[in-house]
């Protein structure tokens, strides 16, 4: 268990309980509605998601660690706690994913400044990492070393050549960061963490001092549209594996598994795709319907095959990427683009 | 399967298992594992729990599997079908074959069927008979393949130790019973890992997915000395040590480097990758689910031993991994290459009754070059 000053619950607000911290300081969630001094926190917790759902770090009044007045302490947790309290009020999912990355990344700079300056009396950025995301961190000269096994961990979720082992340094089971890349190796957990505890919070009950700013909210989460183009065409590998197959080529195990989901992936039934495989050499009509439904989980163990991952198919040797695969990670999303809104 | 080649082959795995109890043990924590094998001529059985070494040993001798097979994984529930299984962790398992290395060596060796006419022959791409173009592929693995195989693994090995921080003792080597190596990397901080994790473990040791930043090319701005030098830890001395052959040539060659560009090192990179990266077999390292080759059981493919190899710079798969015994056989052998079993010469034979030990006779029989003449 993490426990922290009111400093540290500034920086790292997300952390606090929001019910008790606020009987701590002895408020109730009304008073907020009814106090013309606490109303100013709920315009601030206002600003906090606005300054979110733009892309932007909420700036807040802590400088170097320390709150420019006694009193901006608190204010920075109610504001982050009075968010909160909108955003489930609002219920509005792109407005809460958004205010969970920004804040996110607000709390990284945090984290970075915090392991800098680590000692032995202060090292709350290494518990935070510890507890919150299981990554055992060492400080190392000017750097900071994690276990190899850690560090797969978390950046196996990271599509950049960069964060691959391989560019890293990597000595006796040992993998060298910088604080920077430390904290940014937990990016993704931090908002999915900060998200799930918005999630997690119960919904709280509207009261009159709520429903302007709430109404607020819903009409900022109106300017994120939803859009879906998608086109018909195949993607590179795809189309690599047709052409292979219809040059009476040999077509890998792997190369086979792909098209064959990719095209059940699309719709097609196991009777449209078969006569593709016509052309292998070892073609055998009885074994390539049984194992297109194997694929398709109409026979066997039922289980629905799916693409595999562009990076699989990377590494498989079938990715034959195009400037259209930008942005993509599974060969199904190929022509796809889609931004859904709340 | 012929029936003549079906009854021998039983016969001589059944009395092998019956003498060598000695070399095939569970290992550990087999109640937490899953067991298979392979019947000749038969699919495969999987699903299977086997707590001791007795259950093994009564399991061979009632069924005469062709191959058996145990997971590296540890389940809750291994017998239960896989989505049921409740996976926990499982070790680390590295596959180097001589199939995967292009040695020049094996246009030689390996025998290639013909589908159609059943024709046997080498260093064809279609069959010499009738033309046909679907050849079945049987390797009759040479010394040079076992050799280079072996220093693949000595890399590995290096590798494991300095970079990934596995424990020396905590590494097993294996033949795998026909043309490479199994190495077990046990109790290590990787257990845990899935199918992701490990793929790009995969990469690492296949010096996969390299950019040219890491040895020192950046896109704007580059130095000198952000190259990497010979005394470097990790893949950085490793790749300076082959980029620039000697340190006197360094200097002069990252001024090459540089001038070339970007997209060239680029390019170069992936050189050095088929030159200097591991050639594991990817596939068996990131399966977490698959079943592996029990350690002192056979190969139908060879008739030879899954084999530890204590010491793998002495270790001849040839002698020291076949144990079937030396009783006279006859068999009709088409067996166009020839092939060393326990420092003797055999074949080539061409479509010839011959009279020889029952391992050389067993070796050509599960690679289909010969059958029994019983």
């Amino acid at each position: 268990m993490i426990t922290l000053g009111q400093d540290e619950l500034a920086k790292y607000p997300f952390l606090a309980d929001a019910g008790q911290y606020l009987k701590d300081k002895g408020f109730t969630l009304e008073q907020f509605g009814s106090d013309p001094d606490l109303k100013l926190i709920v315009d601030k917790a206002v600003h906090r998601i606005e300054v979110a759902a733009d892309g932007k770090i909420y700036k807040s009044d802590i400088v170097d660690a320390h709150a420019a007045k006694d009193a901006s302490l608190p204010r920075e947790v109610f504001s982050f706690l009075l968010a909160v309290v909108l955003l489930k009020l609002s219920g509005m999912n792109t407005l809460i994913k958004r205010f969970a990355l920004a804040e996110a990344r607000r709390a990284e700079k945090y984290l970075e400044k915090d392991l800098v300056n680590i000692s032995e009396r202060d090292d709350l950025a290494i518990e935070i990492l510890r507890d919150l995301f299981y990554m055992n961190v060492k400080k190392h000269d000017e750097n900071f070393v994690i276990p190899a096994s850690d560090y797969l961990k978390h950046a196996v979720s990271f599509h950049e050549r960069e964060w691959k082992l391989v560019n890293r340094r990597v000595e006796r089971g040992l993998v060298f960061l910088t604080p920077h890349e430390t904290v940014r190796l937990v990016r993704k957990e931090l908002g999915d963490y900060i998200n799930s505890k918005i999630h997690n919070a119960t919904i709280p009950t509207m009261s009159d001092a709520f429903k302007e700013p709430v109404k607020r909210l819903n009409s900022i989460a109106k300017k994120f549209p939803t859009t879906i183009v998608s086109s018909t065409e195949y993607p590179p590998c795809i189309k690599h594996a047709i052409e292979v197959l219809e040059k009476e080529e040999n077509l890998s195990h792997s190369g086979r598994f792909m098209l064959g989901t990719f095209l059940l992936g699309r719709g097609q039934s196991v009777e449209q795709i078969a006569p593709l495989f016509k052309n292998a050499p070892d073609y055998n009509e009885k074994v390539t319907l049984y194992q297109l439904n194997h694929l398709a989980g109409s026979s066997g163990s039922r289980t629905e095959y799916v693409c595999p991952s562009c990076e699989k198919l990377k590494r498989q040797d079938l990715c034959y990427i195009i400037p259209e695969c930008d942005g993509i990670i599974n060969p199904i999303q190929f022509g796809k683009k889609k931004t859904i809104n709340a | 399967m012929h029936e003549n080649d079906l009854k021998l082959l039983e016969e001589t795995f059944k009395k092998y298992y019956f003498d060598h109890f000695d070399l095939i043990h569970v290992p550990p924590r087999s109640a937490e594992r899953e067991f298979g094998y392979q019947k000749f001529n038969s699919g495969m059985i999987r699903h299977l729990t086997i707590k001791n070494d007795k259950e093994l040993h009564l399991m061979l001798m009632n069924n005469v599997p062709s191959d058996v097979y145990c997971s590296n994984a540890y389940y809750s529930f291994p017998n239960l079908p896989m989505e049921e299984k409740d996976w926990k962790e499982a070790n680390l398992i590295f596959d180097i074959d001589a199939k995967d290395l292009n040695l020049d060596c094996r246009n030689d060796h390996i025998c290639k069927k013909c589908r159609s006419c059943q024709e046997v022959f080498v260093n064809l791409s279609e069959c010499p008979n009738c033309q046909s173009k679907k050849l079945d592929q049987r390797s009759l693995t040479c010394k040079n393949c076992i050799h280079a195989v072996k220093q693949e693994v000595k890399k590995l090995f290096s590798i494991l130790i300095d970079d990934l921080g596995i424990e020396q003792n905590n590494i097993q080597v294996f033949f795998s019973g026909n043309e490479g190596f199994h190495i077990y990397a046990l109790n290590t901080q990787y257990e845990k890992l899935g199918s992701r994790e490990r793929a790009d473990l995969v990469d690492y040791l296949m010096l996969r997915g390299t950019i040219p930043e890491t040895f020192g090319f950046k896109k704007f701005k580059s130095e000198r000395s952000s190259f990497p030098d010979f005394d470097e830890k990790g893949w950085k001395g490793r790749v300076a040590e082959y980029l620039f052959g000697s340190k006197s040539k360094r200097s002069k060659l990252i001024t090459k480097i540089l001038a070339d560009g970007y997209s060239s090192f680029q390019k170069q990179l992936e050189d050095v990758k088929e030159a200097v990266g591991i050639k594991i077999d990817p596939n068996v390292t990131i399966d977490i689910h698959r079943i592996f080759r029990l350690p002192g059981s056979l190969n139908s493919k060879s008739g030879l031993t899954k084999q530890k190899c204590e010491n793998v710079d002495t270790f001849d798969p040839f002698s020291d991994a076949c144990f079937i015994d030396d009783k006279p056989t006859e068999v009709l052998a088409n067996c166009p290459s020839s092939f060393e079993l326990k420092n003797k010469k055999f074949g080539p034979f061409k479509n010839e009754k011959v009279l020889i030990p029952k391992f050389a006779a067993i070796y050509m029989i599960c690679k289909g070059l010969a059958t029994s003449t019983w």
